[in-house]
C-alpha cells in the first residue's frame, strides 16, 4: 500500500521546513501530518517523510519509535487518555480508568470493535489542578467523577450515529 | 497574600490589544534603548532565578553567552513541562502569553539570538492553539520578525517559532530538548560543552522556563531594584504555585517566594477534604525529596528555605497528600514514571528505574521484607550521580527520601521475612543436577 502526502499537507511540511535551518527538524511536525492523513505511522509513511527530508529512513524510524504520540498501529476515532500519575492517582483516576475499560469493554491499546474508542493510560499531562482527567482526541476533559465520565461516552457515541 | 507578576488579574489579557492597553510591549521598547549587556546587568542585579527546576540565576546564565563571535545564536523556551504535579505553564499560554512573547523578544536582544523556538509539549495541542493564535497577533502588529526594524526603529529583530514535542518527559532537559528540535531522539547531551558553547546545531544557545522569561518584561519595565524587594531576598519575585491532591481547590496561585506552605495549602487551596492531618507533601513535582506532614509548620516556600528542609522548590508543584494515603503506591506510580520515561541511554538509570519498580511492586502487594526497602535505598544510591542527565536523579530521590523519611509508614506494608515464590523455573532449580534440557516448565 503506497502513501502520498495530499498536496494540502506537502504545504504545510513545507511551511514546517521554513521554521528551521535544517529540514530533519521538520520530522516531528511531518510525522504529525502523516498521522493526522493516514491515522497511524506506517512505514509507507516514514518512507515518504524520509524521501522528502532527504535523511535515511531509519532516522524517522527512531524518532517515530522515540515519542509516545505517534501511533504505530490504528487508534479509535476517540482516541481516550486516562492519567493515572499520582495527582490524578489520589483523586481517582486507576478508579477511571477501571471504570472505562468496563464500560467499552476493552483493555488499553485495543480499540472496540467498532472503531470508536480506543485506550490509553498515560503519564501525567499537566491538568493536575483539575485531577482526574481524561483527554479525548487531546481535548481535556478534568475534574472527572464516573457520572461525568458516562455523560461524555454516551455524548461521543450519539455525535457518531 | 497572592501577588501577581507573571499572571496578572486582567481580564482578557491574552487578547493582543487588551495587553497593549495594559502597557504591553512597552517593555520591550525600553529594553532597546539600552545596551544587550545593559539588560543582562539589570536581570542579574533583580535576582530572577529560573522556574524550571534548578533555580540558576537567569542573567549569569545570559551572561554565558559569547559576543561579537559572529555566528548564529538561538534561544529555546521550555514549555514541556511533563513533571508530575506541575501544571503552571499552561495558565500562561492561555491567560498571558504576548507578556511571554515580549520577555523572549527581550532576552533575544540581550543574548544578541535571532531566532527562538519555543518548546511546547504535543499533549498542549489547545495551548499550542492559543500561543500560536498570539504569536501571529504578535507578527502581524509588527512586533515580532522583520517588521520590527520598522516598529522599532532599530537593527535588531527576531523570529519566534514554535516546535511541538510528542509525549517525551526526558525533552524537558535542555540538551535532550535541543535534540529534539533539531529532529533526533530526545537524548541528553554530556556536558560539558555547555549549550551557551556548543548549543542547537553547534551554535551558542540559551534555555529558559516559560515562566522565568514571563518575569523579564516586569523586570525591565519595573527595574530589578523593585523586583529584587519582592518575596526571599535569595530568591525574589513571586512563584506560580500548582497545588493537587488532597486538597479543596486545586489549582495555580501566584504568591511571593517565601509564602508559608501551610498558607498555601490552608487559606489558598481551601485545606485538605474532611480535615484530615497530611501525611506527605511533595514540594516541587514528583522527583523532589517528600516533606512528612509533621514538618511542615513554619516551612517557607522559596529555594533556600526547602533546601535547608531538605527539599527542593523544583517547579513549586506541590503534592498533598492525606492521612490515608498508601505511600507504598504512591512511591510505586511515581517510579514507573520514571521508568516509562527513561530514554535508555545510561544503564544505571535504565535497568535501576525498572528494578526499582519491580521491588515496589512486591512493596505494594506487601510481599516484601525489610530487607527489600534498603535494596531499594541501595539501588537509588547507585542511580544518582552516575547517569548523564538529572532523570537518574530524579528517579533515585523520591525512593530514597520517601523510604528514609517514612520508613515507619513503609514498615507497616513489609514482614520480618516472607516466603517468595520463585517464578523462574530456571533459577529455582540452580543446584540440582537435571539437565536444563529436560526441564520442562509447564
Amino acid at each position: 500500500m503506497s502513501f502520498k502526502f495530499s498536496e494540502e499537507n506537502l504545504q504545510k511540511i513545507n511551511k514546517s521546513i521554513a521554521k528551521y535551518p535544517y529540514k530533519k527538524s521538520a520530522v516531528m511536525d511531518a510525522l504529525y501530518i502523516g498521522q493526522e492523513q493516514n491515522g497511524y505511522i506506517t512505514e509507507e509513511v516514514m518512507q515518504e517523510i524520509a524521501k522528502i527530508l532527504e535523511i535515511p529512513l531509519t532516522d524517522v524510524l527512531g524518532v517515530a519509535t522515540f515519542y509516545t504520540m505517534y501511533h504505530k498501529k490504528p487508534v479509535g476515532k476517540y482516541h481516550l487518555q486516562v492519567c493515572t500519575n499520582v495527582s490524578c492517582m489520589l483523586r481517582g483516576g486507576v478508579e477511571l480508568l477501571k471504570q472505562l475499560k468496563d464500560e467499552l469493554k476493552i483493555e488499553e491499546g485495543e480499540v472496540t470493535p467498532d472503531g470508536l474508542f480506543s485506550i490509553e493510560e498515560v503519564e501525567c499531562m499537566g491538568a493536575c489542578g483539575g485531577a482526574p482527567m481524561m483527554s479525548v482526541n487531546y481535548e481535556y476533559k478534568e475534574n472527572l467523577t464516573p457520572e461525568k465520565l458516562k455523560v461524555i461516552i454516551n455524548e461521543l457515541r450519539n455525535n457518531s450515529k | 497574600m497572592e501577588y501577581n507578576i507573571v499572571l496578572p488579574k486582567i481580564k482578557d489579557l491574552h487578547l493582543i490589544d487588551v495587553y497593549i492597553q495594559n502597557g504591553g510591549y512597552e517593555a520591550i521598547k525600553k529594553a532597546l534603548q539600552m545596551s544587550p549587556d545593559d539588560v543582562i546587568e539589570e536581570v542579574k542585579k533583580s535576582g530572577l532565578r529560573g522556574r524550571g527546576g534548578a533555580g540558576f540565576s537567569t542573567g549569569l546564565k545570559w551572561s554565558f553567552m559569547p559576543k561579537n563571535d559572529g555566528k548564529p545564536h538561538y534561544l529555546c523556551i521550555n514549555g514541556d513541562e511533563s513533571e508530575p504535579g506541575s501544571f503552571k505553564d499552561r495558565q500562561i499560554f492561555e491567560y498571558n502569553p504576548h507578556q511571554l512573547i515580549e520577555g523572549i523578544l527581550i532576552a533575544c536582544y540581550a543574548i544578541r539570538a535571532q531566532k527562538s523556538y519555543i518548546y511546547i509539549r504535543g499533549e498542549y495541542r489547545n495551548w499550542i492553539q492559543m500561543v500560536q493564535k498570539a504569536l501571529d497577533d504578535a507578527y502581524e502588529k509588527g512586533f515580532v520578525g522583520e517588521k520590527m526594524k520598522e516598529t522599532f526603529g532599530t537593527e535588531f529583530y527576531c523570529d519566534i517559532y514554535i516546535h511541538k514535542g510528542a509525549g517525551a518527559y526526558i525533552c524537558g532537559e535542555e540538551s535532550a530538548l535541543m535534540n529534539s528540535i533539531e529532529g533526533k531522539r530526545g537524548y541528553p547531551r554530556v556536558k560539558p560543552p555547555f549549550p551557551a558553547q556548543y548549543g542547537l546545531w553547534g551554535y551558542p544557545t540559551t534555555i529558559n522556563n516559560v515562566e522565568t522569561i514571563t518575569n523579564v518584561p516586569a523586570i525591565i519595565k519595573n527595574g530589578a531594584e523593585w523586583f529584587s524587594k519582592i518575596g526571599e531576598p535569595t530568591h525574589p519575585g513571586t512563584i506560580l504555585v500548582g497545588i493537587s491532591g488532597h486538597v479543596n481547590k486545586p489549582g495555580v496561585y501566584e504568591v511571593p517566594t517565601g509564602t508559608l506552605l501551610t498558607d498555601i495549602i490552608y487559606k489558598l487551596a481551601g485545606g485538605v477534604p474532611n480535615n484530615k492531618k497530611i501525611k506527605c507533601v511533595i514540594p516541587g513535582g514528583s522527583s523532589m525529596p517528600p516533606i512528612r506532614g509533621d514538618q511542615l509548620e513554619g516551612l517557607k516556600m522559596d529555594a533556600e528555605s526547602l533546601k535547608k528542609a531538605g527539599s527542593a522548590i523544583g517547579t513549586a508543584g506541590v503534592m498533598v497528600m492525606d492521612e490515608d494515603t498508601n505511600l507504598s503506591k504512591v512511591l510505586l506510580r511515581i517510579t514507573h514514571f520514571y521508568h516509562h520515561e527513561s530514554c535508555g541511554q545510561c544503564t544505571p538509570c535504565r535497568e535501576g528505574t525498572g528494578w526499582m519498580e519491580k521491588v515496589l511492586k512486591r512493596v505494594a502487594n506487601k510481599k516484601a521484607t525489610k530487607k527489600d526497602l534498603d535494596l531499594l535505598v541501595d539501588v537509588a544510591n547507585n542511580i544518582e550521580g552516575r547517569t548523564i542527565c538529572a532523570l537518574g536523579d530524579a528517579a533515585a530521590w523520591p525512593v530514597k527520601f520517601m523510604i528514609e523519611r517514612f520508613r515507619d509508614d513503609f514498615e507497616k506494608y513489609v514482614s520480618e521475612e516472607v516466603v517468595i515464590n520463585v517464578p523462574n523455573k530456571v533459577h529455582s532449580m540452580r543446584n540440582t543436577v537435571i539437565p536444563l534440557s529436560e526441564i520442562k516448565i509447564k
